[in-house]
């Protein structure tokens, strides 16, 4: 018999913090915007791709942008994963949701209420601006977005090239939020903040991005300034035509997403030879591992270990560049200790592209208005409530913090409505509503249960793509097809349905063993309390990923010993609900209730809320 | 029972024995018994002892009766041998097995009703014969399959679910085995694998009949007030007599032991079992002293647990019988049967 007192280890497990079972929503947890992932991988199997659609668009607003070039924080997260080698392609399900939805989302859309007598501006028409647009538009604010280009969406229009994301779908996505109503400013740059302050306006939002692309100051650069480019400029003078052409022999210079663009697009542009060149080994690229292999799928050189020395010119012209060949040493923990040059070599090149980085930079704002800026010239935000130092004016995307992503600037445009609307109605900034949680039970009857249970190991689905012949024809060839409706409703029984929890009842527990045996994943453990240091060294199964939680039941009824769960590997089949001979374990849909504006504003602007 | 199959996914990390195999390699077909069957978890306890003692599955013959019991071979080691006999006659099919093919491992799961009502004598012969099998009894004290009367097991004085006692003194199969003159008879809880498994990995190592009395709560018919094979009742009232730690062939005993606590008693095959004693006056190597601690503990209304009564070093059925080393099963034919003349030289010399 083992039988022990609670005696020293961990407290129960708080359930009713919703933070614990949305952080085993890996995908949920991760993405900015906390989208409900599972939810609308659900709506999808069922058909139901409007409503995904609108599911998708209440958190990230730009589903069918976001379904093409979003940078999916929730797939290096998702838990199959780590149960097998791959991901669940959530990003391109959300393009599937996107790419069926019917026109008839539109009818579901908040509606603008009566205006409410409060003006607000926004700086710039990217993702931020337009999602705060999108948020405080039904709640009646009269919202005015100023945009220098002659088109709205900010860095998603000018940066992505449109194979990756077409022009119909930024202009459908955009036309949403503007057809609420926003009064849309184009080719109106904003020259000082003193003078829009001066406007009158209830509160002003900045969403301006960052928009200037790094330098590379080095021996030769200024000798044929024509033929070095600033990635994300030239980009921008691509998707405007104001550029058609480049030469040959291009070299990227950097290894992030905005090179993956910069190289590719020069394939559309002409160019026969393109090399992106890394200064470090491949683990240490910034790109998303899936720019680089569409990349290398049309044949882009990527040269790793070469640190740029000089340009090289010849009467005026550029020949090409001279880099230092490196060599590293790393870590068992994977750091660079050490870097050596052990030699340079010579790449020539007709044309040479900069992809290193952007920075914020916000000439136009006066330093007298009370708006703090620190020492490296970015303003200082509240990164709680997106408000500038000036009361009223609100900072979002990467304006705000520097370069992230568009899902980023979502959420930062969902925080900052928030701010505005409180800052308009006179209330505490700070005192916001928390995030909350519904949990319902999944049990439908002795073995069925409201979600598709069993595990499916079908292996992830390839994205087909436009042959390579055909997307050189045209820059804005859309190299991505799209899932079929076969691959999506396949992909679909991939996700493991993290949302569905297993909620225990310690009471009711019997000690019958039989969900520990019954588990494939071996994820459950009847024992003595410990800490958590000594729990994972006792539990059924290895317990080394400290990023996952423990499940810590109260003491069970008969030994006085806990049931843990170790959350890593738990694919939701719910064998451990249907196998209890009491119901102590059951299988319940996690619901979050991520707070948006439309819930400061009073009834009767309820959330409205789209499938289960 | 589950309508999904248990998914063939599993922990990536998961620790491999010897043969390279998982746990998971050792399971069987999905259980249809009910949630909570104490049966399952047993299953679940040889298959964990199945793959940390590296018994290649192959080398496994599962053997059973009539019984929800005797459902559960089903449900463990699918690449192994096995036989579904017919009600109580499990021992006599398992002995012509073991007679054949000694080689084997030979697992037999049965249950109070298959063994100690209509198996009882088939039952009893085979520990005479000292059979070298693990016969695990997977004692719930009902006959769950036709509804819950009491079976022979069950106590004096114990509740059915309707309300009903039972009046007919129970066969406590420990004590009968005991007195038999068993060579390894031991008893547990299906709710206690840590006690469980290590029973079962030394039934495996001992030669000749190794007996394991598991008390397996039956959810439904029998895990009410009034049982006495509950899970409340059996956790109250358990009450470990002797510890045994298994340890494999050729590794170290590495725990300490107290000296006189411990007693480390080495098997044919060179693994050793260290008995414990929870109980100073208790020697289970002794059968008289054995026997008259099981009558006064149970008397006291306690369940000894744990390994009861070990005697190493009798002969097995094959010893007894004097039989070739190499097994029947593998024998030339020839050999095996030697053909009609042979035959009747045979019966001349007892006309």
């Amino acid at each position: 018999m083992t039988s022990s007192s609670p005696g020293v280890g961990l407290p129960p497990t708080d359930i009713r913090n919703p933070d614990y079972f949305h952080k085993v929503v890996d995908c949920q947890w991760a993405c900015p915007a906390h989208t409900d992932v599972p939810g609308y991988i659900r709506l999808i199997a069922q058909g139901r791709y409007t409503d995904a659609y609108l599911l998708n668009r209440k958190s990230n607003v730009f589903p069918g942008i976001l379904g093409r070039v979003c940078d999916r924080p929730c797939e290096p997260a998702c838990r199959r994963g780590r149960v097998e080698e791959k991901p669940v392609a959530i990003c391109r399900l959300k393009r599937v949701a996107a790419d069926h939805a019917d026109e008839s989302y539109r009818d579901q859309l908040p509606k603008p209420a009566t205006k409410n007598g409060k003006r607000v501006a926004l700086v710039g028409a990217g993702p931020a601006s337009l999602t705060v647009a999108n948020d405080l538009l039904p709640l009646g604010y009269d919202v005015t977005i100023f945009e220098a280009l002659d088109v709205p969406g900010g860095l998603m229009r000018s940066n992505i090239p449109s194979f990756r994301l077409p022009a119909e779908v930024l202009d459908r996505e955009i036309g949403d939020i503007v057809g609420m109503g926003a009064h849309l400013r184009l080719g109106h740059r904003i020259e000082s903040m003193k003078a829009l302050l001066g406007e009158g306006y209830d509160a002003i939002f900045v969403g301006t991005g960052a928009p200037k692309g790094k330098e590379l100051k080095l021996a030769g650069r200024d000798d044929d300034p024509a033929h070095v480019h600033i990635g994300i400029a030239w980009l921008e003078s691509v998707a405007f035509g104001h550029i058609e052409k480049i030469g040959e022999k291009v070299l990227i210079i950097g290894v992030g997403n905005t090179a993956m663009d910069c190289c590719r697009t020069s394939l559309r542009l002409g160019a026969k030879d393109v090399k992106v060149m890394a200064r470090k080994p491949r683990q240490f690229f910034k790109a998303s591992p899936w720019e680089l292999e569409d990349a290398e799928e049309e044949r882009v050189e990527i040269v790793i270990n070469r640190a740029p020395r000089a340009f090289v010119t010849e009467g005026g012209r550029l020949k090409g560049m001279l880099f230092d060949v490196m060599e590293y040493e790393v870590d068992a923990r994977g750091r660079i200790t050490a870097e050596r040059v052990t030699g340079e070599q010579f790449y020539p090149a007709d044309d040479v592209i900069l992809a290193i980085g952007q920075e914020n930079a916000f000439p136009w704002i006066e330093r007298d208005l009370g708006l703090e800026f620190d020492k490296w010239e970015v303003p200082v935000v509240d990164p709680a409530t997106f408000q500038s130092t000036r009361p009223g004016v609100f900072f979002g995307g990467d304006a705000a913090f520097g370069p992230k992503n568009i899902i980023w600037s979502v959420e930062h445009g969902h925080q900052a409505a928030i701010s505005i609307h409180r800052h308009c109605q006179g209330e505490d900034l700070r005192d916001r509503l928390p995030d909350g949680q519904n949990l319902q039970t999944s049990k439908m009857g002795m073995h069925e249960w409201a979600y598709s249970n069993n595990y499916d190991p079908a292996e992830r689905r390839l994205m087909p793509h436009v042959s390579l012949k055909e997307r050189f024809q045209k820059l804005d060839v859309e190299v991505e097809l799209g899932f079929t409706a076969e691959q999506a409703a396949a992909e679909v029984e991939r996700c493991l349905n993290c949302d569905v929890q297993t909620v225990f009842a310690a009471k009711l527990c019997i000690e019958c063993d039989a969900c520990i045996d019954i588990c494939p994943v071996d994820c459950l453990t009847i024992t003595r309390n410990g800490t958590e240091d000594d729990l994972r060294t006792r539990l059924t199964a290895p317990a080394d990923n400290r990023t996952q939680a423990l499940f810590v039941s109260e003491a069970l009824p008969q030994t006085g010993r806990v049931m843990v769960k170790d959350e890593d590997l738990c694919v939701h089949c719910g064998l451990c609900a249907e196998r209890c001979p009491t119901a102590a374990w059951d299988m319940q849909k996690f619901t979050l209730h991520h707070p948006h504006a439309i819930d400061h504003a009073p009834a009767p602007a309820a959330p409205r809320r789209f499938g289960t | 029972m589950s309508y999904i199959a248990k998914p063939k996914v599993a922990h990536p990390q998961l620790p491999k024995n010897d043969l390279g195999f998982t746990v998971r390699d050792y399971e069987g077909a999905m259980s249809t018994l009910c949630a909570g069957c104490g049966h399952d978890s047993i299953t679940s306890a040889i298959i964990q002892a199945a793959f940390e003692q590296s018994i290649p599955p192959h080398r496994l013959a599962k053997m059973s009766g009539i019984g929800c019991s005797s459902k559960t071979p089903a449900y463990f080691a699918s690449a192994s041998h096995g036989i579904n006999t017919v009600h109580g006659r499990m021992p006599a099919v398992a002995t012509g097995a073991n007679a054949a093919n000694p080689d084997l491992y030979y697992v037999g799961v049965s249950g109070d009703g298959d063994s100690l009502s209509i198996g009882l004598g088939q039952f009893l012969h085979a520990v005479r014969r000292n059979l070298n099998m693990v016969y695990v009894l997977e004692n719930n004290g009902v006959y769950g399959l036709t509804k819950g009367q009491f079976s022979a097991s069950a106590d004096l004085g114990s509740k059915a679910k309707k309300g009903e006692t039972n009046q007919q003194p129970p066969i406590d199969p420990v004590q009968t085995l005991v007195s038999l003159g068993a060579t390894f008879v031991a008893r547990s809880f299906s709710g206690d694998k840590e006690q469980l498994v290590p029973l079962i990995r030394a039934a495996l190592a001992h030669r000749g009949f190794a007996f394991i009395d598991v008390i397996s709560p039956c959810v439904t018919f029998n895990d009410h007030e009034g049982s006495t094979k509950s899970y409340t009742f059996t956790r109250k009232h358990a009450h470990v007599a002797m510890y045994a730690d298994y340890v494999a062939p050729a590794k170290e005993i590495r725990a300490e032991y107290a000296a006189g606590a411990a007693m480390p008693v080495t098997l044919h095959d060179g693994s050793r079992i260290v008995l414990r004693k929870a109980d100073g006056a208790y020697d289970p190597t002794d059968q008289a002293a054995a026997f008259s601690y099981l009558t006064k503990a149970t008397a006291a209304g306690e369940i000894p647990t744990g390994l009861l009564y070990l005697k190493t070093g009798r002969p097995d059925m094959h010893e007894l019988a004097n039989t070739p080393d190499v097994p029947l099963a593998t024998m030339a034919w020839e050999k095996v049967c030697p053909g009609s003349a042979t035959l009747g030289k045979i019966q001349d010399r007892f006309r």
